[in-house]
This record gives C-alpha cells, structure tokens and sequence, in this order.
C-alpha cells in the first residue's frame, strides 16, 4: 500500500492526539502562572540540576512501574503497570519498529499506531524483523492481560486486595469506556488484517486465521480500523476532563515536587497539579476508617479531590475527615490531600473566627531561666494523671521544670486551625509565643502530640520542642538506673499526630521495651489506626466515632496485653470511654509505674533517745 | 420635687419577659438540623466548668439558652473566644457534639441567612 494514500480511518485519532497537544501545554502553563513567584524562582533553579534527573527516576517508577500500588496489593500493582507501561513500551517500540521498517525518523505520528494497515503483508526478513513482530504480539498480550484484571476489578474488588472501588462520574465512565475498547479493537483490527494478508505476529496471526474462518475478514477490516482509531481518538479528547488527566499530570507534578515546590497556605497552582494528579484508584478509601467502620462513604480524599476538581465541593465533604494521615500514607501518587482539604476550610471559615488578643499572662512562679517548661496543653489537662506522672518522673529525676499552663487556658492553636480559623490560630501562636520566649526556657517539653506538631511547624520557636516519649527515651538513656523493667505485656498505640503526623516511631517504641515487653498489633507505624477522637473531623457523629473507637481498641487488645500505652492523651481518654476490660494508659503513667522504688529513710535509733535518718 | 419612681431610690424597669411564641428560632433551628444530637443537652454546664476560654467569657451553656430564645444579639460575643479544643466534647455527659456545634454556629453568624 501506498504512504501517500491517507485513508480517512486516521483523522479520529488524529484529531485527538492534536487536541490533546495544544490543551494540556495550555492548561499546564495557566496553573504554572498561579504559583508564587517563590515558586517559579525555586523552579528555574532547580531545572537543569540533578533534580531533574531524580524526579524522571520517580517519574518512572510510579507512573509507569507503579512501585508504591505493588507494595500495596501484588495484583493491583501489575493491573496498574501492564496498562501504563505496556502502553508506554507499546508506543515506544512501534516507533522504533517503524522507523527501522520504513528507514525515515520522521514519519506521521499515525504511522505506528495503524502499522499493521499499512504494511499488511509485512513478512520479516531478517531475525531483527521478527523480533519486533512478535515483541510487539507479546505487549499487546501483556495490555490485554491488564485490562481483563481491570475489568474484573469493576466487579470483584476484593481479588485486587480492594474493599470497594471506586463510584465514578460520566466522564470517568465515557473515557473508561473508550480506555476498555482501545486495546481489544487494536487486537481485532490486527488480527483481522493478519487473516486477510496471512502474515503477522504469533499471537495475531493465529487469532487472525481464526477470525477470518469465521467471519468475512476483508469487509471487517476497515471498519476494525475506523472503530479502533475512534476508541484512541476519544480517549484522547475524554482524558484532560476524566481522572485520566493523572496520567500526564501526575509526571508533571513529580517534576514540581522535586524542584521544591510545596502546597501552601491558600491555594495555587500547584493544588491545580495534585487535584488533577488524582487517579482515583480509590487505595485511600479502602484505608479510611471512615468508610471501613462508620459507613461515611463520601468525604474520604479520592472523593474530595474529584468533587473539588468540579467544583461542587460541599462543606460537609471537606469537614468529615479525620486528619489522621492514613490516605496521604498509602496514596501512590503522594498527595497531600489533608493539607489541601485545610486550604479549602481555611477559604470557608476564617473569617468567621476573629484573632484573638488575651491579657498578658503571668507565668506560674518565677522559673529559672535555662530550666524546662513544661506545657500540658488542654487535653492533658483533662487526665490530670498524665501530667502528675509527669510531674512526679521529673522530680524523680532531679530535672528542674516550670508549668507553663499551670492553671490552664492556653491552647496551642492547633484545633482552631485545623476547623480554618487560621487567623484566630494565628493570633493564639503569637501570643504563645511571647510567654514561651519571656521564661528564657532551655526546652520545650509537651505530652500532647497535637501540641507538638503545631510547636514543631508554625511556632518559630528558637528552642527544641521535644515530646514526653522522646525526653523521658533520653532521660533513661542518661539515668539507667531510674527505670526498671516490669515484664508486663503491653501493646502501643502510635497516635496519629505524633507517628504518621510528625514521623515519631521509634523513640516511645525504644522506651517502652526498657520498662515493659511490648508486643505488637496488626496496625502498627505508618498503618497505624486512628482512635477516633480526632479533633479535625468536624461533621462526624459521636455514635460513628465511637465505631471507629471500637475498632481501634479491639486491634490494640488482641494480643491480649496487660495494659494499652499511648502517647497522645486525647487517644487515652478517647479509649478510655465507657466499660474497658483492659486500661490505656500514657506512656508517662507507664513510666511512673516502672520507676524504680525510692529507697526511703530508715530511723536508725543512736544511744538511748536520738534517732537519725539514714 | 423628685420625680415619682424615684421616690423609693429605684426604679420598675421594663419588663425583661420573653414571648417564646414570638422568639426567632431559625438560627436554632438550623443548627438542630446539622447537629440533631444538639437537643438533648441538659444544660448542666459541664462544658463550661471544663472550658479553656472559659475566663475569656466563653459560655456554650447559656449560648443554647439564647439560641432557644432566639436573642441572637450576644451569640457572637458568647462563642467569639472558643478554640475548638474540643474539651467540651469530651466531657459532656449527654454526648452532644458541643465543639461541632459551636463551629457551625461561628460559620452560621458569618453566613448569610
């Protein structure tokens, strides 16, 4: 067949592919221009570096390999790769197979996609030929094989590793549509083409013979070709509107996070790249224990994201999460989605909370300066035995320490941000500030983990903050003698905030094992549960927490522990609720119970009436 | 001559009755709809004995009161100060969400009817 004769079949296809290359340059630049200036500095520095170089490795192995969704579910990582890298690698040799076929670089973009059309009787002539005939067979077979397990997905989940999966909109459901028809209109284009021209591939060939059988090859042959060219046609056009705008966005994002660009405050630009990143492969959802244990099926961050995207976010979606970080941890494409879902409850609500000014407060005594200020927080304050266990390890210890919300009515600010309030929050941070910096403390020590991490990230404090369960690791170190091992069974709690929040695993783990036998759970480190409390869910109903709650807690007592240690005492006292057969307590109680017993005074009797202490 | 009421060194003010009949419930209303658990508080100040905006006039006790009443007036002044430290929550006895509570209700006064 003659190159100069275009059949019409290809316009489809082109079409698309031209629609394709002028949108998303387009769209892209649009969001390139809504980032900061900071941003765009931090991006002509970064972009002839190494940097590069590091994100195109990552670029390869989680867009096309997929790693992160292997290390999820096995089947699932192979569904995902054999679509995007069989694709990828179909693309890929089909081009070098045409351009060493018809000796030219240059060839229209069509010509490997329809090569079978045109070189039907194509017979190789050398072992080079037949490599790529039957190279290019064997990737075919490896895409079909992908969407078979695709479309199996849709219907049991559960053989993907998946609970559930994920509800799509129109869109989604017109590209799927097209995405599904691609692959079996190529192999039935070829293979028909194949039977008529008996000549192709191992796998095409045999189909083809088959098919032509059967059915009337010559008059189906066009028509395969037209059909097929309208599948990747509209595939092309239905992408930048579908979750399959990830695919190219999700590259370009890579790029961006590796050059230093980071989610804000406010939204930008680079929101505009993580919300469309989004491939909806619904792992968040099937971690969220929203959905696993309360039945709230429409808030968890796949669904926030699209509905963002649309822009028919309704407050609700955006306020029933918890912030307990277990979609952002197993999210293979690395959102930051509880950062995003703050942007948009910072843009509803805070203007609704005014900053706050208190009268200047007065630090309880007169703390020495370079001793330790301790700050409770409010939730430590209420279980008072944490902070007397505190109290008491200190003293214990010789350390000298000052309270600084002795009387409490000092909060860290972290919740009020959390609901949006920012400048309400910001105006606490300040304030806050001001007392710390004013009692020329040496540290900041804090026994609750939502306090640490607002102390860690928005106070600029020119002092360490160091959690109780990282202090005390140290004190032990430093004082072996002060604890000692009771040998009790216990299982740990790592609390949101302080583990998958603020990347603290392993100090209370280090601790713990010097005064007790610690045991693990089924949930542990980055796959930890949350205990429902979370302060940052704001639509939540108590009897849906309390699902979560039970949850949580039957997982921490199956290995049937003596007692349960957290670190966080908003987990304690959520756990703590109604009739427990086995205690949570803080890992500060568990310490004050392991100390060492003091050796107390002995009345030593001198002569006939004295005594003296010894 | 001194005037009348003044003749006793104090005065009848007007009347501080309320006609619950005529109170505008609305707002309270909405936030039942959004938090139906709302309505069973019993109003034992819990929440305010444990809150830690409490000396900054913090009050979600008598705020339910008002927005029973309908005076609406000192709504903003009374929840103004609250944090969200979700104290409130943890210990209340009839389990009402009082932190979500509180947070529409901010939202709720800075929204448009």
């Amino acid at each position: 067949m003659n190159l100069s004769d275009h059949p019409f079949f290809v316009w489809p296809f082109v079409a698309g592919m031209a629609f394709l290359c002028i949108y998303l340059p387009a769209v892209y630049l649009k969001w390139l221009r809504k980032t900061s200036i900071r941003d765009r500095k931090k991006i002509s520095a970064a972009i002839f570096s190494a940097k590069t170089i590091r994100a195109i490795r990552e670029i390869f192995s989680e867009c096309l390999l997929h790693r992160r969704i292997f290390r999820f579910n096995p089947t699932l990582g192979y569904m995902h790769m054999s679509l995007a890298f069989g694709w990828f690698l179909l693309i890929v040799v089909g081009k070098t197979e045409t351009m060493l076929y018809t000796r030219d670089g240059f060839n229209p973009p069509y010509l490997p996609v329809f090569f079978k059309y045109f070189y039907p009787d194509h017979i190789p002539a050398n072992f080079k030929g037949l490599f790529f005939l039957t190279l290019m067979d064997l990737l075919l077979l490896f895409v079909l094989s992908g969407l078979t397990l695709a479309i199996f997905k849709r219907f049991k989940s559960k053989f993907l590793g998946m609970k559930k999966t994920t509800r799509h909109i129109l869109p989604d459901r017109i590209a799927l549509t097209f995405l599904w028809l691609i692959f079996p209109l190529r192999w039935l284009a070829e293979s028909l083409t194949s039977g008529v021209y008996n000549a192709g591939g191992f796998f095409t060939l045999s189909s083809g013979r088959a098919l032509a059988s059967l059915l009337p090859a010559e008059q189906l042959l066009l028509p395969a070709w037209w059909a097929y060219s309208i599948a990747l046609g509209g595939f092309f056009v239905a992408l930048p509107f579908s979750r399959y705008m990830h695919i190219f966005t999700e590259a370009a994002l890579i790029l961006l996070k590796h050059w230093g660009v980071k989610t804000t405050k406010r939204e930008n630009g680079y929101t505009d790249f993580e919300i469309h990143s989004c491939s909806r492969c619904g792992i968040c959802a099937n971690v969220c224990q929203l959905s696993t244990d309360a039945e709230i099926n429409h808030s968890q961050a796949v669904y926030f994201l699209r509905d963002l995207r649309y822009n028919r976010l309704q407050p609700d979606t955006a306020e029933n999460c918890l912030f307990c970080g277990r979609c952002s941890a197993a999210c293979p494409v690395d959102i930051q989605v509880d950062d995003i879902r703050l942007q948009q409850r910072t843009a509803r609500a805070n203007r609704c909370a005014p900053a706050i000014r208190r009268p200047a407060s007065q630090l309880p005594g007169t703390p020495e300066p370079g001793s330790i200020l301790y700050f409770a927080g409010c939730m430590t304050h209420l279980t008072p035995s944490i902070k007397e266990a505190i109290r008491t390890i200190l003293n214990r210890a010789d350390v000298k320490f000052s309270i600084l919300d002795e009387a409490g009515g000092i909060c860290c600010g972290r919740p009020a941000m959390q609901a949006g309030f920012r400048q309400q929050a910001e105006s606490i941070i300040q304030q806050t500030t001001e007392m710390i910096l004013r009692s020329e403390a040496s540290l900041l020590l804090v026994s609750c983990p939502i306090c640490y991490k607002v102390f860690n990230e928005e106070y600029q404090l020119p002092i360490p903050v160091k959690h109780h369960s990282v202090f005390f690791k140290e004190l032990a170190a430093a004082k072996p003698g002060l604890f000692k091992n009771s040998r009790k069974r216990i299982t740990f709690h790592d609390s949101c905030e302080l583990g998958r929040g603020s990347g603290i695993y392993e100090e209370p783990r280090e601790l713990l094992c010097r005064v007790a036998h610690l045991v693990p759970t089924a949930h542990e480190r980055e796959d930890a549960l949350c205990c429902g409390g979370s302060l940052a869910n704001l639509a939540i109903s108590p009897a849906q927490r309390d699902l979560i709650t039970d949850t949580a807690y039957e997982q921490l007592i199956a290995p049937a522990p003596d007692y349960v240690v957290t670190s966080c005492p908003m987990c304690k006292k959520t756990f703590s609720k109604g009739k427990r057969d086995i205690p949570v307590v803080d890992i500060a109680e568990a310490l004050q119970m392991a100390l060492t017993p003091e050796e107390k005074p002995v009345r030593v009797k001198v002569g006939k009436r004295a005594e003296v202490l010894v | 001559m001194k005037p009348a009421n003044d003749k006793w060194g104090f005065r009848a003010e007007g009347s501080e009755q309320i006609n619950l009949d005529k109170a505008d419930s609305s707002l309270y209303r909405r936030l039942l709809n959004r938090e139906p658990g709302f309505a069973v508080c019993l109003f034992c100040g819990s929440c305010r004995a444990t809150c830690t905006s409490g000396n900054e006039g913090m009050n979600f006790r008598l705020a339910h009161l008002l927005l029973q009443r309908g005076e609406t007036a000192r709504l903003k002044s009374l929840t103004d100060p609250c944090l969200l430290c979700g104290k409130c929550t943890l210990v209340c006895p009839r389990n009402v969400n009082i932190r979500a509570v509180v947070y529409n209700l901010k939202i709720m006064l800075h929204e448009p009817f």
